[in-house]
């Protein structure tokens, strides 16, 4: 798929040119590099910035959770956004296998009705 | 052939302490008898994420079941039909057992392969190797 390569034009998020390359070229584990916690309030969760981006790293590779289960609401929930969408790993920073098991527990958390489909999760 | 299953049902609200006991001795006689294991966990009432049937809450109920897969069948047949039971899913899980198993042990070994050289070192500089085996651990701030 044209993901890797430089199509801005693809993709409909409000994400500049200039980051998307480096997250590519990025290893997904930042956990060599010395993981700077990219945790606390992401930012702009809709993603309003175009330059500067802090390295983001991924929240499981860092405290080493390895189940995501669909049963814990609360680590599930921060990784929902306020319409009950998943968000993007992109704006959270997780890796790509972190973030389908995330994604997998998540849906399996609505079926359940722990977590909403759509709207706010009370 | 036993497998891990995780089955998670949802019962109506307004149901008793001692009917609610019931069901689940049934359902797990049912899996004993059929030569497996159950074991089961009352989450309590709580608030669902939205309305199913004609409910806001329910009661949730886990089982952990160790039996093939024909039993699970037979399990899942019988809460479709129970009618205090509004929701249910099952996920099996001892492929994810398994995996997170393997990790252990590759964990475990890393550390017993770092650990050999911290006796030897401990009299002399008890704080470098704990500090050399945390820093991972632990996300510097």
């Amino acid at each position: 798929m044209a993901e890797e390569t430089k199509t801005p034009s693809a993709r409909v998020g409000s994400s500049g040119g200039e980051s998307r390359p480096e997250r590519s070229e990025r290893p997904e584990r930042s956990g060599p590099r010395g993981p700077r916690p990219g945790g606390g309030p992401g930012g702009p969760r809709e993603g309003g910035r175009k330059y500067f981006r802090r390295k983001k790293v991924c929240k499981f590779c860092v405290e080493k959770i390895e189940a995501v289960n669909y049963k814990d609401v609360r680590l599930l929930a921060q990784f929902v956004a306020e319409s009950g969408k998943i968000t993007p790993r992109r704006l959270t920073g997780v890796c790509t296998p972190h973030q389908r098991r995330l994604s997998r527990a998540i849906k399996q958390a609505r079926n359940i009705a722990l977590l909403p489909f759509a709207g706010r999760a009370q | 052939m036993n497998r891990n299953y995780e089955l998670m049902f949802i019962v109506r609200p307004d149901m008793v302490d001692e009917d609610l006991n019931k069901l689940i001795s049934t359902l797990e006689s049912s899996v004993t008898t059929a030569g497996g294991t159950a074991k089961s966990e009352v989450w309590g009432k709580r608030r669902l994420a939205y309305r199913v049937g004609r409910f806001n809450d329910g009661i949730f109920v886990l089982m952990m079941i160790e039996a093939t897969g024909a039993v699970v069948h037979e399990v899942e047949r019988r809460l479709r039909v129970t009618e205090p039971v509004i929701k249910f899913l099952t996920v099996r899980t001892d492929e994810e057992l398994k995996r997170l198993d393997k990790i252990k042990k590759i964990r475990d070994s890393k550390k017993k392969a770092s650990a050999t050289p911290a006796p030897v070192a401990a009299p002399v500089t008890p704080a470098t190797p704990e500090a050399g085996t945390e820093t991972p651990a632990s996300a510097p701030v």
